[in-house]
């Protein structure tokens, strides 16, 4: 299982049969354990990594540091599903350290999200300060480069 | 001055890699996808880096024991003892060097006196047979067959010898085929060898390598330890190419004579290398697993990948090399190589620079990334679907 999801996460786009050659197994045993995680939650989705600059020039991403207060009986729980709930909400993640819940969204200008984060985000009951930081450039993104990859810089040695 | 004349004859008869030229010339063109390397595309695990850049810190780099630090061969002798169960002794038993390749090549100047002959299995590794005639040595080709998935057999091998054979040169898992010797490969060889004045140099560099078996060497056999040069090296397994670290393990008889060579050309292996080298040996288990791990799924997806498009190809157990046949297009290797370049773009080495008998196949390495691998398939496959309508 485990170097099945180590495939999947360099490339969830191989095929079924193309994982099955790699992991010495049928094409049937890669799609039921495949059902299986899928099943169980383990795998949560598939998505796609662009480089943002060029699918849409007037994209804009923000990482959003939230502190807030945790409510007695659900903790964080609660507020966090709220922000999830956000269409424009990428990520939200509990974090430890400085600050309680970490939030990553984007939109079509700097506008939108100083909007989103004025009107929405800071009036829930319950955040008590908010920090965000807009994303210059992305280097590389759940282990694919979105720069330039590193010039191969091997020679030919017999 | 006339450099010809005044220079030795013997250096100017090494004929000069036989695909250098065709390399330098995909160097000056675009958009080429190289399958030709052979070293591995990981970075050197981080806490041999590490080990290395806390030494250059903390220590003076000053010369080294002329057969490598003790603490490292020690760690040698373990790393042989748990993962081979051959026992060497790290006083007198083995000799730190500058790669694989030095060790190689102290064997061949420890061993041959002038006139002795050195049996090279072949498809192999380029360099044997030139250092064989460094040494004033004869080399004899030892061809290995597709057929018996290029593994030595003993008919091959007793017809082979004569009275002046002084060496047999063995590299398995093996460079270009990636083939591998099981414990029931050898042992027909070892009864041949076992009553014979006869040394083996097994070159066991891509020994950590294998897939789905574990390494078999020859010096494991009764009567094979006293008469087998081990060479071994970090480049493959923790890839450490550019360290430059080797070892060779011996007989101290053996031993004793190559260290005054190494003394004398070399003084000592560099030793941020061989600081760096402990950690590898003491820490790394994970690492290299996880190496391993990728390289076995790169060389299913290609083994299913020639599979699909009809080319024949050898299921290699070991190294990182696919060494598959190009017979059905009828071009011979080099043919077939320069023009995959020009048509595709795509570069990869002709199987009869490993010797003649490789000249109908082609030696892929997949010490490359899965991406870089699907569009070369892609390409190989294209370029096969036009040659042979």
């Amino acid at each position: 299982m485990k170097e099945l999801l180590a495939l999947l996460k360099q490339n969830a786009r191989l095929s079924n049969a193309e994982l099955a050659a790699m992991l010495g197994k049928t094409e049937q045993e890669v799609a039921a354990e495949i059902a299986d995680l899928e099943h169980a939650g383990v795998i949560r989705g598939y998505s796609v990594i662009l480089d943002e600059e060029l699918a849409d020039r007037d994209a804009v991403s923000a990482y959003i540091e939230l502190k807030v207060t945790p409510q007695p009986d659900c903790g964080f729980d609660e507020l966090a599903r709220i922000i999830a709930n956000f269409e424009e909400v990428e990520s939200v993640t509990l974090m430890s350290g400085g600050y309680d819940l970490g939030i990553t969204i984007s939109g079509t200008g700097l506008r939108d999200i100083a909007g989103f984060v004025a009107q929405r985000l800071a009036t829930l009951d319950g955040v008590l300060s908010t920090r965000t930081h807009f994303v210059l450039k992305r280097y590389k993104e759940k282990g694919i480069f979105i720069l330039e990859e590193p010039d191969d810089e091997r020679g030919v040695y017999l | 001055m006339n450099y010809q004349e005044l220079m030795s004859k013997r250096a100017q008869d090494i004929a000069p890699s036989p695909i250098r030229k065709y390399f330098d010339l995909a160097e000056t063109m675009d958009n080429v996808i190289s399958l030709g390397v052979g070293e591995p595309d990981f970075r050197t695990p981080w806490p041999i880096r590490s080990a290395a850049i806390s030494t250059l810190e903390r220590q003076s780099i000053f010369y080294g024991p002329n057969s490598g630090m003790m603490q490292l061969r020690e760690e040698i002798a373990h790393y042989m003892e748990r993962r081979f169960n051959l026992p060497y002794c790290p006083e007198n038993e083995i000799l730190v060097t500058i790669g694989g390749s030095e060790a190689v090549d102290l064997t061949f100047r420890t061993l041959i006196n002038p006139g002795d002959e050195v049996l090279i299995c072949e498809p192999s590794f380029v360099c044997y047979a030139p250092l064989v005639r460094m040494a004033d040595g004869i080399p004899v080709s030892l061809p290995t067959k597709e057929e018996n998935n290029f593994r030595l057999t003993a008919e091959e091998l007793r017809a082979a010898i004569t009275p002046k054979t002084k060496l047999i040169m063995l590299s398995y898992p093996n460079n270009p085929t990636g083939a591998i010797m099981r414990r029931e490969d050898y042992e027909p060889l070892v009864g041949i060898l076992r009553d014979k004045d006869i040394f083996v140099l097994s070159d066991e560099i891509y020994c950590a390598m294998t897939y789905g078996t574990k390494h078999c060497s020859i010096a494991e056999f009764e009567g094979m330890r006293e008469r087998t040069i081990v060479v071994n090296g970090f480049s493959k397994t923790f890839a450490m190419t550019g360290w430059r670290l080797g070892w060779m393990a011996a007989p101290a008889p053996i031993i004793e004579q190559a260290r005054k060579i190494h003394q004398y050309a070399i003084m000592c292996a560099p030793m941020i290398s061989q600081r760096a080298a402990i950690e590898a040996l003491r820490h790394c288990d994970a690492e290299v697993a996880h190496m391993i791990e990728e390289y076995d799924h790169r060389r299913r997806f290609l083994l299913e990948r020639f599979d699909e498009m009809g080319l024949r190809c050898f299921e290699a157990q070991g190294a990182f090399y696919l060494f598959p046949s190009i017979e059905s297009t009828g071009m011979d290797s080099e043919t077939f190589c320069e023009t995959l370049l020009h048509e595709e773009r795509v570069a990869v080495v002709p199987g009869s620079a490993f010797g003649e008998c490789g000249k109908n196949n082609i030696r892929i390495s997949y010490a490359y990334s899965l991406k870089h691998l699907t569009e070369a398939a892609v390409r190989i496959e294209r370029f096969l679907k036009k040659h042979r309508s």
